[in-house]
């Protein structure tokens, strides 16, 4: 149900760097961690676009799988349902990968130069 | 008219992670502890703020969010601490939580020199407010027995934000299957270690370490 909260930060993101230039994809990576539903993301993407440089923007969303790595041991693994305890040792585990919610790079329409 | 390829590679919470910090400057340059208050909806944020509130040992005041209404803050009122209303409703499109922008809004209204720790209470949500810093110090969640006990594995981006869970209406336990070994047990495998208090908002049990971990606070935060 965050995905809205998600697409409006998205949005101001990508209008930020667009720098009043038309958008015509976007490319996110996010991370298993953040728990979005990309089918839920693009529906508000749209939603939050309509009337923007972003209006009809592709969306592109690479998902990046979780990793953490073991404070004691360290010893990686991809935690299931959430699991943040070493399954080796029990240690408490850093998040390696899975907590991107990241504006990878976006393309957008320039005048074509007439110099 | 030709396309080009822009790289971004900037978190979509940037913006607001710097609104955040600003309002950090401004809870800092008066010296005030800020607690970001955060929970399901009726899971006890503001009965358990009403049980300490009025003999905290410390100056408080509470910002209250919520989508529409001052029921909370109206209840908050007559306990003698400054309390100001944040509606997320008018200019803010109903939002389900607050964000560092509609907190720096708030900034002017509150009395920031009268007071040592402002605790911030979010809408109720177990969701988005995980994702937006406001300017805290420290982030509190309270998870009320009712909801079960597998709400850390649910939502693990909220169990695993937070500095301090407290465990509400443990009064009711007995009348519910509730498990809190296997509660505890999801707790720590989401947030390995994170504090934990059981306390009954309604009875007054387990209160005591609430109030003085609120009393402690500013005192451990670095200025």
């Amino acid at each position: 149900m965050h995905e809205l909260s998600v697409a409006s930060a998205v949005l101001d993101t990508v209008l930020k760097h667009a720098a009043g230039r038309r958008v015509t994809v976007v490319s996110l990576r996010i991370g298993h961690l953040r728990q979005v539903v990309p089918d839920s993301l693009a529906f508000y993407f749209e939603l939050v676009s309509r009337e923007s440089l972003c209006e009809g923007a592709r969306l592109e969303q690479e998902y990046i799988p979780a990793r953490l790595r073991c404070d004691g041991c360290a010893r990686e693994w991809d935690p299931e349902d959430a699991w943040f305890r070493c399954p080796g040792c029990g240690g408490p585990g850093d998040v390696v990968a899975g907590n991107e919610l990241e504006v990878e790079s976006i393309e957008v329409e320039e005048a074509a130069c007439t110099a | 008219m030709h396309r080009v390829k822009v790289r971004v590679v900037e978190d979509a919470l940037d913006a607001n992670n710097t609104i955040a910090r600003a309002n950090r400057d401004d809870f800092d340059r008066h010296a005030v502890t800020v607690v970001n208050l955060m929970s399901a909806p009726g899971a006890g944020k503001t009965t358990l703020l009403e049980r300490v509130l009025h003999d905290l040992p410390v100056r408080a005041g509470v910002l209250e969010g919520d989508v529409q209404g001052s029921y909370d803050a109206d209840r908050l009122a007559s306990l003698h601490v400054p309390v100001t209303q944040l509606n997320t409703d008018p200019g803010f499109g109903g939002e389900c939580h607050l964000d560092a922008n509609m907190v720096r809004s708030a900034l002017p209204a509150l009395p920031l020199d009268d007071i040592d720790l402002l605790v911030i209470e979010n809408v109720g949500n177990l969701v988005c407010p995980a994702e937006f810093r406001v300017g805290e110090d420290a982030r509190v969640m309270v998870s009320s027995v009712t909801e079960g006990e597998d709400k850390p594995l649910k939502y693990p981006l909220m169990f695993r934000t937070c500095e301090l869970v407290l465990i509400n209406k443990i009064d009711l336990l007995p009348h519910l299957d509730f498990d809190m070994e296997q509660f505890l047990h999801n707790l720590d495998a989401v947030h390995p270690g994170v504090p934990r208090m059981q306390v009954s908002a309604r009875t007054g049990e387990g209160v005591e370490a609430w109030r003085d971990w609120l009393t402690r606070l500013p005192a451990e935060v670095p200025a």
